[in-house]
């Protein structure tokens, strides 16, 4: 079993105890890597019910099989999975950049933080030597600031650093772990969990060797991906990068603005791909491995915000700009900056300043709770207080950081029709009330509202299907997606590579075995594929999630798009709704309920967690009997 | 002993390259290098060395075939030998004992210490390859170049009159 490292690190920081357990072959195979095997090892090493911040809950940090080796990239990436703060359920953000080839070097396929430690401390990893050490002196500063210090300390520019900031801390619900400045671990708030641990950062250095199985077959692999991504299927990542999306969007009329109220935005040729990148864009990086190379790193050129510089995508870009009613990449970039130096989702920050905007224009949040702040769509500078503000919990922030949902919930009066979200997460940037595949693949996402757990917005904004009916066959279609990016994120190689792979599981599965040694056919890797996403499904169940959550947020199903154009008028019913989920079950062979049913989980191999829904599954029986 | 080689020999060396305005920190190079020369993927084993100082400030860095080699001069043991074909720092292991007196004097940071073997490792232009080094095929972005000093110069040259020329076009604003 090579391109994995074998082993587990498990730390416990209530006691300060580290032991290593080796990695089993058929957990392995069967799930994967990265999402896949950290969250098959929380839902084993987790109890049902405990509160996110609890110590009971763990912290699983994973890399992938394929972390380490050259398989273009896939030698980067790592996953950090726990039970969110947000959605109460499974909560798992990769990231990519140089930490997670740090991790692999050092020997790890996956480190389990258990417990709570009295103090703030940081995780040191020197290949086989762990040491929990004091953070007292990082507590409070930026995740810039950590990374820097934590080198400078160790006396290694190499080692490689993921922290939190100051919102983690605070155990902002939002809260994100970056690594290498520039690269988050986003969604889901796992940044509080860590916080809650009193874990600050973990600093690996990793010097040990990846060896391929086999080496001349990988390097053949590794040159036709290389040739690949220089094409077309790598164009949009290589040249204005996701940005692109701005002006598609705005023309399908799937581009949200304040807060969902609008699909279209008015300034949207001055926060365009095509500006960004002449204006600002200094440079485009990669990650360790990467033969695409899509980090587009912003320099803001002059104003108040001049010399900021920060990586910018579209999906950030949205959620501080249309979402907020911002027409000003000065601001959005600084916006971008902030998120990345606190250490919150850079999505879910402006989802949150956007919600608050709708609020206190509808008068159900007042500017003397706001502390004279006029938080109207639009005012970019009160956008970025807000964001510091909640970062720091600071006056109405504090009660914002709890994300939408919960902040909605305590607000009171209409308030949770204008919290944008699903399962607690924040709603991300595709207008799904004219997008309906999309819709689908939102609701039942494991993790809460995100379009990369699916993609389904691929065959809608690609006009393969009728975006705007709900009907038969995109069960079908999201199943499909759901399933590849489950491999996409478990294997962890970069979304953005997804159309470089022209056999799918044919090509993912040939590197698999290229660089582990073990036989993988493109079938069972679809296999592992849906296995996880069944895993993901069991977790939330275990925790009490129901159909009810599979739901969509207020205004995708009351406003219909108001915008003159293609999509006026559309919006997902009740009816639509159900539909697509009834279809979505039957596919995925689920009950009606949206459980997996036994012979689903023994079809594959999921036996040993039958036990999570037998009761479930067999009531309905037991009363069709009685009637 | 090479350190006196003539001024016509090193004329004619290639070495390896990196424009920094391409380079972005991908580290493809350490990969291949380091699988190619130990059959294992290691930063620590690739005799070319990628830094980001910053997000905008990439380098990927390999020996610079300097002549005389300070390397050769400051090692206390003879182990290290400049060819005079190639320009390339030939090692003898039998001689090495990982003092690294080598590292010290190499202002570019092109040498290193093998992990386990403990001899130092310098780039050896994959010598064993016809077409030159694999780094520099292997590179995605095509900032690694296999060059003599002569053509690099050409090559600033040629750049920096690209810029000022679109810089003169735009200020009489003519696009090119």
């Amino acid at each position: 079993m090579l391109g994995y490292a074998g082993r587990i690190l498990h730390v416990d920081l209530t006691s300060g105890k580290t032991w290593t357990e080796p990695l089993k072959e058929e957990l392995a195979k069967k799930y994967i890597g990265g999402i896949g095997l950290g969250m098959r090892l929380l839902l084993d090493h987790s109890k049902p019910g405990v509160d996110p911040f609890d110590p009971e809950n763990p912290l699983v940090l994973a890399t992938g099989p394929l972390s380490g080796s050259m398989v273009p990239t896939g030698g980067n990436g790592h996953a950090f999975v726990s039970k969110s703060p947000q959605t109460f359920a499974m909560g798992e953000a990769k990231s990519h950049g140089h930490f997670g080839t740090a991790m692999k070097r050092a020997g790890y396929d996956a480190i389990i933080f258990y417990g709570k430690s009295e103090k703030p401390v940081y995780l040191w990893v020197d290949d086989d030597a762990i040491q929990i050490m004091d953070a007292k002196h990082l507590w409070g500063k930026s995740t810039f600031e950590t990374e820097d210090a934590i080198r400078n300390e160790l006396k290694d520019f190499y080692v490689r650093v993921a922290s939190i900031g100051p919102a983690g801390e605070k155990l902002v619900r939002i809260a994100c772990i970056m690594n290498d400045r520039s690269r988050a671990a986003g969604r889901c708030g796992l940044g509080a969990v860590m916080g809650s641990k009193n874990l600050k950062a973990i600093a690996i250095r990793g010097s040990k060797d990846v060896k391929p199985a086999n080496q001349e077959r990988l390097l053949e692999l590794v040159k036709i991906q290389h040739e690949r991504m220089k094409g077309p299927a790598a164009r949009k990542y290589r040249t204005l990068g996701t940005p692109e999306n701005v002006l598609v969007l705005q023309k399908l009329g799937a581009m949200p603005t304040n807060n969902f109220t609008r699909a279209t935005f008015d300034a949207a040729d001055k926060i365009s791909g095509e500006y960004l990148n002449e204006r600002f864009v200094a440079k485009i990086i990669g990650c360790s491995s990467c033969a695409m190379r899509c980090e587009h790193v912003a320099v803001v050129p002059e104003g108040p915000y001049k010399g900021t510089t920060t990586r910018i995508e579209y999906e950030p870009l949205w959620a501080m700009g249309p979402n907020c009613g911002v027409g000003n990449l000065d601001a959005i970039l600084k916006g971008m900056d902030l998120s990345n130096v606190y250490g919150v989702d850079a999505i879910s920050i402006g989802g949150i300043v956007g919600f608050a905007m709708d609020l206190y224009e509808h008068g159900l949040v007042s500017k003397e709770e706001l502390g004279g702040l006029e938080l109207n769509f639009g005012n970019h500078e009160a956008m970025l207080e807000m964001i510091k503000r909640i970062s720091l919990r600071e006056g109405f922030g504090d009660v914002l950081a709890e994300g939408v949902k919960l902040a909605a919930e305590k607000i009171g009066k209409d308030a949770p029709n204008y919290a944008v979200h699903i399962k607690g997460v924040e709603m991300t940037g595709y207008d799904i009330r004219g997008l309906k595949t999309a819709a689908l693949g939102y609701a039942v996402s494991f993790r809460g509202a995100d379009h990369n757990r699916h993609g389904a917005y691929g065959p809608d904004v690609g006009g393969k299907v009728n975006r705007f009916k709900a009907e038969k066959g995109r069960g079908k279609l999201v199943r499909e997606t759901e399933d590849l990016y489950a491999i996409i994120d478990s294997l962890i190689v970069c979304k953005f590579s997804r159309g470089t792979y022209f056999e799918g599981y044919k090509d993912l599965a040939a590197l698999y075995s290229a660089v582990t040694g073990i036989e993988m056919t493109p079938e069972e890797l679809q296999i592992a594929g849906e296995r996880i996403n069944n895993l993901g499904r069991l977790f939330n169940i275990r925790e009490g999630l129901t159909r009810k959550d599979d739901s969509m947020p207020w205004k995708i199903m009351n406003v219909p798009i108001p915008d003159e154009g293609v999509a006026k008028g559309s919006f997902v019913s009740q009816e639509d709704l159900d539909l697509l989920l009834d279809d979505y079950y039957e596919v995925r062979g689920w009950t009606k309920d949206g459980v997996p049913t036994v012979e689903k989980l023994n079809e594959i191999g999921m036996e040993d967690l039958v036990y999570l829904v037998k009761e479930k599954t067999e009531k309905p029986r037991r009363k069709a009997k009685e009637e | 002993m090479a350190t006196g080689s003539s001024k016509a020999e090193s004329a004619k060396w290639k070495m390896v390259s990196c424009d920094p305005d391409k380079c972005t920190g991908c580290t493809v190079c350490e990969y291949i290098c380091s699988l190619t020369k130990d059959n294992a993927f290691s930063a620590q084993k690739s005799r070319i060395r990628t830094m980001r100082l910053h997000p905008l400030v990439n380098i990927s860095i390999a020996c610079r075939l300097c002549s005389p080699a300070p390397c050769v001069t400051a090692c206390p043991r003879d182990a290290l030998k400049q060819s005079e074909q190639t320009g390339v720092i030939m090692i003898d292991d039998d001689k090495c004992d990982g003092c690294s007196w080598c590292i010290e004097a190499c202002d570019y940071g092109a040498i290193t210490l093998h992990p386990e073997l403990k001899k130092v490792r310098i780039c050896d232009l994959c010598q064993d390859e016809k077409d030159g080094p694999r780094c520099v095929k292997w590179c995605p972005e095509e900032a690694l170049d296999f060059v003599t000093k002569d053509i690099l110069s050409q090559k600033a040259r040629i750049a920096v009159t690209k810029k000022l020329f679109k810089e003169a076009m735009a200020a009489a604003g003519i696009t090119v």
